[in-house]
């Protein structure tokens, strides 16, 4: 590598701890700023000898240990209270005493990483390898056994003559200067140069590439795949163990599910009109959960507002508008017979909405039919 | 040395003779470019074996499942979490040496620090060894952190085994932080003196371009002064999480509040032991016995009395609060520990961790290299017995005495421990041969007449 003209500085070497201070001392004396003391290890006092500011790598570690702890203990206070709140233990879902461990951690692991890597970045601008210094005999002493100044050429005051003078002054030996190197033809690394661009897009085709791999392709290996593959058998699949040949067991003829009673009423609109009364009050409760159970299952073909407009218009005999007079005026139990046991082409929900379900679903039709037929005073 | 002729009311200078600083270099990076010697071949042979012993239990683990380990109801946790709690602990030395004694102005840890940290990081990663496998599912760690998916749940935060996760996790990311930050100006001494231009290449690029400016010395002495203070909070965290895994339970024998001073007692304890004994062939081998002195490795063993000590006192805390508490179950649970099936374990315990350590009060033991080696072994191996005391007595005889059972590992347990040894000697083999082993900018600073005169 070919060297430039201009010096970057002047380097002097020193044989002990005490010459070195002595030198730092009297280099600052003579005014100058632009220039650094090399040694093996950190000299006691050299900060003092430099006059250097003391240093603010622990503002980084509070921001950074400040940040750790107010993002962990926010992410637990948002899962467990807003998106997924679980109870644990019959304990509160915001059970404080429980989040000391994590968030403590978070905070040392980001003050002591981020803080690191910021002094490394921000206060060494690091890395660096091409440094005037680096690759010197000045360097290869330093770094071994010696003391070294380096009075930069760009110091205000600096004057060749003057400062090696200085430095032989304070007993260095072996003062040098040290030149840059000179550029490289490729200059500062651009942007859009093509080559880096081409690593970019490399890059991201292999990343992709390996996550496509990985996941669609390697997850489906053995043994990954064993947690789906096992021996056992699912749904809808046959089975040579039973005689009939399907894997799945049907309940005995009979069996009553939870929460469903057999209806009493079968066959017999009339009774269930005379006889049977809504057991829930209308609540609002029960009046919004008659309306998801409405919009669930009644809304697809007598229309989101029961006026019998739905979207199956004209592909059946069109479904009946539940405004009717017929409708408003019959008793609850009718309604409830007719959900129970369908009506003309309309099949029946009993085995698909529970009972209390049914019941709060005409609390609902009563109140669209209210709705659409409001009095005077209703309005106001 | 002779016993006798020491005095203790003058400190112990930190390197012994007056070595110059280059000398410092040349011994310790003379194992970096030599060529490894017979003895460390078979040493490699042999931990590259036992590192092999365990990998094929591994992949029969894998491969046919947990059934193949003696867990089973009601000892479910097993050779796993004994050896996952043994080898956290023997990380814990590390940071105790680099961090807390750091913080205490303790010199006499430069030659020691470099060493214990790349052990903490070893051992850490033995210890994540054994959770992973214990999952059964080693290829599926996501599920154990906070992730987004489509389930929409996640973690559970209140579960010190989630703690655990994010301990064991931060423990060893922020150990190889501080590690490789003591270890940046050391790369850079030897980016300076190696002849080989891989070598320089290598160290260059691992040094980031270190020159040793005191504009960067003084905001990396306040680094790692501020990450020596948050490691010291970290170590303790750490063996208290790993102590909560067991606390937070309800078990007889677990459920207790004594046991987060005492794991960490225990772990700087047995971490002290293992430094100790790995120390003694490092100094004999690479010729570091004016670095690593004997005072250094006597320091170490008052420090195994200290904790020994802590460590007998509790297990006496524990009979006491058993008794002392009128809980019967609790009662049942700690005799039984000491009269039951598992007697023989308990006492080997007790021998080696309360008794043998308490040899070290006299200075003829403290300062004997076979002695002190001997109870290093003995602290060591009474330490793992301590996990498994806790561990499967308190699990093995519960309320139900239907349910009651006794744990045998199988071999594949044993391959699977002999192997995390292996990992971790191998680690260790290698470590010793590819990076300097002692922290050449710190034992410069300590040198005589290494500071000017007036500080």
């Amino acid at each position: 590598m070919k060297r430039q003209d201009t010096p970057y500085g002047i380097t002097a070497l020193f044989e002990s701890p005490d010459q070195i201070i002595h030198a730092a001392e009297e280099v600052v004396r003579k005014g100058f700023t632009r220039f650094d003391v090399n040694t093996p290890y950190p000299v006691h006092g050299m900060d003092g000898a430099m006059k250097l500011k003391p240093s603010r790598v622990g503002f980084f570690a509070l921001a950074f240990g400040l940040l750790g702890a107010i993002s962990s203990v926010g992410f637990m206070t948002w899962v467990t209270l807003v998106d997924y709140p679980l109870v644990i233990g019959g304990k509160p879902c915001w059970s404080w005493p429980a989040f000391v461990p994590v968030a403590f951690e978070i905070t040392v692991l980001l003050a002591s990483v981020l803080s690191v890597l910021s002094m490394i970045v921000v206060y060494f601008k690091f890395p660096n390898v091409s440094h005037p210094l680096h690759d010197t005999d000045y360097m290869k002493r330093v770094s071994s056994d010696r003391f070294g100044i380096c009075i930069q050429a760009d110091d205000p005051h600096f004057d060749e003559a003057q400062v090696r003078q200085l430095l032989k002054g304070v007993g260095g030996e072996e003062i040098r200067p040290v030149f840059f190197e000179e550029e490289e033809p490729a200059g500062a690394p651009k942007l859009f140069d093509p080559r880096f661009l081409g690593v970019l897009l490399l890059t991201a085709v292999a990343t992709a590439g390996i996550t496509y791999f990985s996941f669609n392709v390697v997850l489906y290996w053995e043994p990954f795949s064993w947690m789906s593959e096992q021996a056992r058998l699912n749904a809808q699949e046959p089975s040579s163990l039973f005689p009939n040949g399907v894997g799945m067991r049907p309940p005995v003829k009979g069996t009553v599910a939870r929460g469903f009673v057999p209806y009493a009423f079968a066959g017999r609109p009339e009774d269930a009109g005379k006889y049977l009364r809504n057991p829930l009050l209308p609540t609002e409760d029960v009046v919004q959960r008659g309306r998801k159970r409405y919009l669930t299952f009644c809304s697809p073909c007598h229309g989101n507002f029961g006026q019998g407009n739905s979207r199956l218009q004209g592909q059946f005999p069109n479904p009946p508008t539940l405004h009717s007079d017929k409708v408003r005026d019959w008793p609850d139990g009718n309604v409830y017979h007719v959900i129970t046991e369908g009506q003309n082409v309309m099949p029946g929900y009993g085995s698909q909405i529970s009972r209390e379900d049914r019941w709060a679903i005409i609390h609902y039709i009563r109140v669209l039919q209210r709705a659409h037929n409001a009095k005077e005073s209703d309005l106001k | 040395m002779s016993s006798a002729a020491v005095d203790y009311t003058q400190e112990a200078p930190v390197v012994e003779g007056q070595p110059a600083a280059s000398a410092i270099e040349a011994v310790i990076a003379a194992p970096l470019d030599e060529f490894p010697s017979r003895t460390w071949w078979i040493a490699f042979a042999v931990t590259s074996t036992m590192l092999g012993v365990g990998a094929f239990c591994i992949l029969v683990t894998v491969g046919w499942g947990l059934g193949v380990w003696g867990i089973n109801q009601p000892v479910a946790w097993g050779f796993d979490i004994v050896n996952f709690v043994f080898w956290v602990g023997i990380g814990h030395a590390g940071t105790l040496i680099s961090a807390i004694l750091f913080l205490l102005r303790q010199r006499w840890r430069t030659g020691i620090a470099r060493f214990a940290e790349a052990m903490t990081i070893f051992a850490v990663m033995c210890a994540g060894l054994f959770p992973l496998l214990h999952t059964g599912r080693p290829w599926l760690p996501l599920y154990l952190t906070p992730y987004l998916s489509q389930h929409g749940i996640w973690v559970n935060f209140t579960s010190p085994l989630l703690w655990d996760v994010f301990a064991v996790s931060t423990y060893l990311t922020v150990s190889a932080v501080f590690w490789y930050l003591g270890l940046i100006p050391d790369l850079a001494t030897l980016r300076d003196r190696t002849q080989s231009t891989t070598k320089k290449t290598v160290y260059s690029v691992l040094s980031l371009g270190w020159r040793h400016s005191n504009r960067h010395w003084q905001h990396f002495e306040r680094a790692y002064l501020i990450l020596a203070g948050f490691a010291t909070p970290l170590v303790l965290s750490v063996h208290t999480i790993v102590s909560f895994d067991f606390a937070v339970s309800v078990i007889p024998g677990w459920h207790t509040t004594i046991f987060p001073p005492y794991f960490v007692a225990g772990a700087v304890f047995s971490g002290f032991a293992m430094v100790q004994n790995v120390l003694i062939f490092v100094r004999q081998a690479f010729k570091l016995k004016h670095i690593i002195t004997l005072d250094h490795l006597e320091k170490m063993n008052k420090v195994m009395i200290l904790t020994g000590s802590m460590v007998g006192y509790a297990y006496a805390m524990e009979f006491f609060i058993a008794w002392y508490s009128g809980n019967q179950f609790e009662t049942f649970v700690f005799l039984n520990r000491a009269l039951g099936p598992y007697a023989w374990a308990y006492w080997i315990m007790v021998t080696c961790n309360v008794i043998f350590p308490q040899l070290f009060w006299f200075r003829r033991v403290r300062r004997s290299i076979p002695l002190m080696f001997a109870i290093g072994v003995f602290v060591n191996v009474g330490m793992w017995f301590e996990r498994f005391v806790i561990v499967v007595t308190s699990l093995h005889r519960d309320f139900l005495p239907s349910s009651w059972g006794y744990y045998v590992p199988s071999l594949y347990d044993v391959g699977i421990l002999i192997g995390s040894f292996g990992l971790f000697f191998t680690l260790i083999l290698v470590f010793v041969r590819v990076l300097p082993v002692v922290s050449i900018s710190e034992v410069k600073a300590v040198l005589p007449g290494g500071q000017p005169s007036r500080h």
